[in-house]
């Protein structure tokens, strides 16, 4: 058996969490337009400018809701996350009067292919 | 005596070694005074000379010591009987072979040369003050007189004239400092150029002006002037053929010393071999460390040490395969197991030690010394008359105190043949005059020097064979080996020619000098 690597997307939908005054989502992200994307260690291509999940904090919104480490978010609530600067990204996610954000997130998967399945 | 003569034959048969023929000589002369106890000694001797072929690495030494020893070779090599036609040694012939070259052969060659160059020159130069006068000697009345261009024309021909015996002087009447085996090309094609062309001259000179007592003396005036002018024109020419073309850096040559592996590297231009040859040994004289036989005695005997635990016997019969039998020692020795390696480090390492200690004492030695010495300044001169001393006595009085620390350094570092007492006497005066301090005055002693800091006796280096399997007159080329040869060591010379460089530009304009901060930050939502 040998490891196949695809990638897939997936919607995912997050409730935020109230902490005191603030809205938190439980995640934080890396990239954008304005950074640097060659020290990004999620990515494929060293010159994917787009914004990636770099951390999820164990038992938070995110995690409830299946986000993962390493997920490259393509859309916010449909605003487009691909041309973004680091602190657009962060507005869009962080909208006072927003109580559920929907993402669409890519998630690169490696894959265990069952040999026998494919000999049979 | 039969039995003395017997063993006397059988004994030169196998000796290849002066040291020993030349005892059997003086023993062969000695013979009637006591036979028994020299029949005993040389039965020893002939028995140590079959041990297997080990031997000659310490069995040479041991002869040139005793050659140094033994003051009247002279009378003992030259009773060459039939038994023993082996009484001089290899060195012994090619000293003497040498000494004979040189007192006959090339010193006719020089003077030769010299002499052709000089009366060419001598013809030269009094060319065109020739075509001046001859007319005026020989049909004055006929010719034309002699106008101011004319008269200015006297005075040009005498400066160039003046400027060419300058010039001739600076460039080719200089010591010759080395004598080369083989005649300069380009000084030869020099001359034939100036003979040919003062010949051309002439023969003009003669057909022209001579049979025909033209009576025109400016132009004859002009004409004469023409050739100085010439001849200037030939020895730029000479300038840039002899002087400037090897200037100009082509080859990197390195030369290293077959004994102990020591190398450097030179630039050269062009070059013939033979005067690259004399380009190496100067620079020899002043970089290489001087060559010291004493240091390569540890080697030497590691080597017979290699050697002489293998012996070959023959059980096949009379056979006698020899390649086989070297392959076979050769084998054998690969595959012994021997802890030559582990002497070898132990032994390097307990000498660095030694060195080190015997140095540190030295230097502490030589420091407590010059603290007793002070210089007295001028005033101080009149107040104490009687304790005055000049340098050498001031050495000589605090010499003893570090005579022996000294002493044992040279011994460990094995330099000890090349400072006599004397000799460091000499050099501490000096120093002191000179206001050196202890670390100055040790400089000397602590790393062996260039060849020429020592006495010339100490050389080992004097004379120079030049082997090569090119032309020496032929230019140098990429990869053209020489050697250079003397009688203990040879210079192994080996040319490349420095490759050719591309270099291109790139102009960068100042002003695009920018750069930008890379961030990769990371916020929590």
């Amino acid at each position: 058996s040998y490891l196949i690597s695809f990638s897939f997307q997936q919607r995912i939908e997050i409730h935020k969490l109230r902490q005191g005054d603030n809205l938190i989502l439980g995640f934080s992200i890396g990239g954008g337009i304005d950074q640097d994307p060659t020290q990004n260690p999620f990515s494929e291509d060293k010159t994917d400018k787009g914004i990636y999940v770099t951390r999820v904090t164990g038992g938070g919104p995110a995690e409830v809701a299946g986000l993962q480490v390493g997920d490259k978010i393509m859309q916010v609530n449909g605003w487009d996350m691909t041309m973004v600067t680091h602190d657009q990204a962060r507005k869009r996610l962080t909208k006072r009067n927003e109580e559920v954000v929907r993402l669409l997130v890519t998630r690169q998967s490696l894959q265990k292919a069952v040999q026998q399945s494919m000999m049979s | 005596m039969s039995a003395a003569m017997d063993t006397e034959s059988t004994y030169s048969g196998y000796s290849h070694y002066s040291g020993h023929s030349k005892k059997a000589h003086r023993q062969g002369r000695d013979r009637h005074k006591s036979p028994r106890s020299k029949d005993g000694s040389r039965s020893e001797k002939s028995v140590t000379i079959q041990t297997p072929p080990a031997e000659p690495l310490l069995g040479n030494d041991a002869s040139r010591a005793e050659e140094g020893q033994d003051d009247n070779w002279g009378e003992t090599t030259t009773a060459i009987t039939g038994t023993s036609e082996h009484s001089i040694s290899q060195e012994d012939i090619a000293r003497i072979s040498k000494d004979l070259e040189d007192s006959v052969g090339l010193d006719c060659k020089r003077y030769l040369g010299l002499t052709v160059a000089a009366v060419l020159g001598l013809l030269v130069f009094l060319t065109p003050i020739a075509f001046i006068l001859l007319p005026q000697i020989l049909w004055r009345d006929d010719l034309e007189p002699c106008g101011t261009v004319c008269e200015g024309l006297f005075i040009s021909v005498a400066f160039k004239l003046l400027i060419l015996l300058i010039g001739t002087w600076a460039l080719f009447f200089r010591q010759p400092k080395a004598d080369l085996p083989r005649v300069f090309v380009f000084r030869a094609l020099l001359l034939v150029l100036i003979f040919l062309f003062v010949f051309s001259y002439w023969l003009f000179y003669g057909v022209r002006i001579l049979d025909s007592k033209d009576t025109n003396y400016q132009g004859i005036v002009q004409y004469a002037v023409s050739l100085v002018d010439a001849l200037l024109f030939i020895h730029y020419l000479a300038i840039v053929l002899l002087e400037l073309r090897q200037l100009q850096p082509m080859f990197t040559v390195k030369v290293v010393r077959s004994t102990d592996g020591e190398s450097r590297y030179y630039s050269l231009g062009h070059l013939s071999i033979q005067r690259a040859a004399l380009v190496v040994l100067e620079n020899y004289y002043r970089d290489f460390t001087v060559y010291n036989p004493a240091l390569l005695t540890a080697s030497k005997s590691r080597a017979a040490k290699h050697m002489a635990g293998l012996k070959v016997y023959n059980v096949d019969g009379p056979g006698n395969n020899a390649s086989g039998q070297s392959r076979a020692m050769i084998a054998a020795a690969a595959r012994r197991r021997d802890s030559s390696h582990n002497e070898l480090y132990y032994e390097e390492a307990d000498h660095e030690r030694r060195v080190r200690k015997r140095r540190a004492r030295l230097v502490v030695a030589v420091e407590e010394a010059f603290t007793h010495i002070k210089r007295l300044q001028a005033e101080e001169q009149q107040k104490a008359p009687g304790e005055m001393m000049d340098p050498r006595e001031a050495a000589q009085a605090i010499f003893p105190s570090m005579a022996r620390a000294l002493q044992k350094y040279l011994r460990t570092t094995r330099q000890q043949q090349y400072h006599s007492m004397e000799s460091i006497l000499q050099h501490l005066s000096f120093c002191i005059t000179n206001n050196m301090t202890p670390k100055a005055f040790l400089e000397r002693y602590l790393n062996p020097g260039p060849t020429l800091q020592y006495d010339r006796e100490r050389w080992f280096s004097k004379q120079w064979t030049l082997v090569s399997e090119e032309a020496v007159t032929s230019g140098l080329q990429d990869g053209v080996v020489f050697v250079l040869k003397c009688l203990d060591f040879s210079l192994v010379v080996n040319v490349k020619k420095i490759p050719f460089i591309k270099l291109s530009e790139e102009f960068i304009d100042p002003k695009s000098h920018k750069f930008v901060l890379r961030l990769q930050s990371e916020t929590s939502v």
